[in-house]
């Protein structure tokens, strides 16, 4: 008999992007909306592999929200991967998903949230979650390994049962802070 | 088809692509393309944008990718492509057979009080979009040009990137319904019948 719940298994926190893509499988996600992150890199790659999946690479954030748009007029789910940074890149666009009451999944992995090196980093790691929820979004925390799956998961239900944008930030205490070799 | 100008009228080009347009689906950027597609006929297949700049031909590409068997029709103006271009390296990456871009080109910014956009100067949308890798372009000037662009839209054999140049006069205001859930609703029913509302 298995003694832990799901999200408490040992294993959990360690292989926290295999699991989301396995709950992007469980939800049916079928447009994959990505730009380069090394938070997000297994989760990227497990999607890259999967041919059921469309991954569609973008060359900035905010092309990921209009694709979410249209993706969605067609009748498919998309969830669209970044980092906070990126976040400030969609926050007009985002306007679409308030206008039209479309599900807006976004998975944001956290830069100048916990133990930051790149002070330019900083401003728009401090900045996300207030501009998402300004726009309208709706935004849950993850700032433990155990945490990042279920958090992931009740923002993907959020999105695509109440018809909004919603984010679940990553915290970067979960993924590490990049040092640039000054550690 | 032709304004006094010289150039193409917008409206008489948006009819001529959208004629006979069977399961055509239709997204038009905000601004005059929206009016445009409205003014040849509003229907549940057209999605016409009232913000979102920058985005349309994105959102082009979330449709097609979802309904590969339908052909997408993204029309929209140079001022909004040019917010965009990055979408048409994204776009040309995908290579979405059934997906075609067609810019209503006049060179300003016809809400705002026709500033000139940089189409005016000469950039040079046609050549960005072949660049960018995609295998169909099409520079349309021409009232007999048309049919061959409105063929290209209908094959499917793209994706297609397409600048039509067209007069910069602004055109009665025909607008389209406002309400975006309205919108995304009827769009979503005509794609996927019924059931777009009990899906999950």
């Amino acid at each position: 008999m298995d003694r832990h719940p799901p999200e408490s298994r040992p294993e959990a926190a360690a292989d926290w992007p295999d699991r989301l893509y396995d709950l992007l499988r469980t939800h049916g996600i079928r447009q994959v909306a990505v730009v380069p992150d090394a938070g997000h890199a297994r989760l990227i790659r497990r999607c890259l592999a999967d041919a059921e999946m469309k991954v569609v690479p973008l060359t900035t954030e905010e092309e990921g929200i209009a694709l979410l748009q249209g993706a969605w007029l067609g009748g498919e789910k998309g969830v669209l991967l970044m980092q906070s940074s990126g976040v400030g890149n969609c926050i007009n666009m985002l306007s679409l998903g308030i206008t039209h009451r479309t599900p807006m999944p976004m998975l944001v992995t956290m830069r100048g949230d916990f133990g930051e090196f790149n002070p330019a980093q900083v401003p728009m790691g401090s900045a996300t979650q207030a501009v998402l929820e300004a726009i309208g979004a709706l935004v849950r925390r993850a700032d433990r390994p155990e945490d990042v799956v279920p958090t992931a998961d009740a923002t993907i239900r959020l999105a695509f049962n109440t018809f909004r944008p919603a984010a679940t930030l990553i915290g970067q205490r979960v993924i590490g802070a990049k040092t640039f070799g000054k550690d | 088809m032709l304004a006094a100008s010289g150039k193409l009228d917008r409206r008489e080009l948006c009819r001529a692509l959208l004629a006979d347009r069977g399961g055509l689906l239709v997204v038009a950027g905000l601004g005059a393309p929206a009016w445009d597609i409205t003014a040849v006929g509003d229907c549940a297949e057209n999605f016409p944008l009232w913000g979102g700049m920058g985005g349309a031909a994105m959102i082009g590409l979330g449709l097609a990718l979802a309904q590969p068997a339908r052909k997408v029709l993204v029309i929209t103006g140079d001022g909004e492509m040019l917010m965009g271009l990055g979408a048409l390296a994204t776009i040309a990456v995908r290579r979405p057979p059934n997906l075609s871009i067609v810019v209503q080109d006049n060179e300003h910014y016809g809400e705002t009080g026709m500033q000139e956009t940089h189409t005016k100067y000469g950039v040079d949308l046609v050549g960005m979009a072949r660049a960018a890798g995609f295998p169909r372009t099409m520079l349309v000037t021409r009232p007999e040009e048309v049919p061959a662009l409105r063929a290209a839209v209908h094959a499917g054999e793209g994706p297609l990137f397409a600048v039509a140049k067209v007069d910069a006069a602004s055109l009665p205001l025909v607008l389209p319904p406002r309400e975006g859930a309205y919108l995304q609703a009827r769009f979503r029913e005509a794609v996927l019948g019924p059931a777009a509302h009990h899906q999950l």
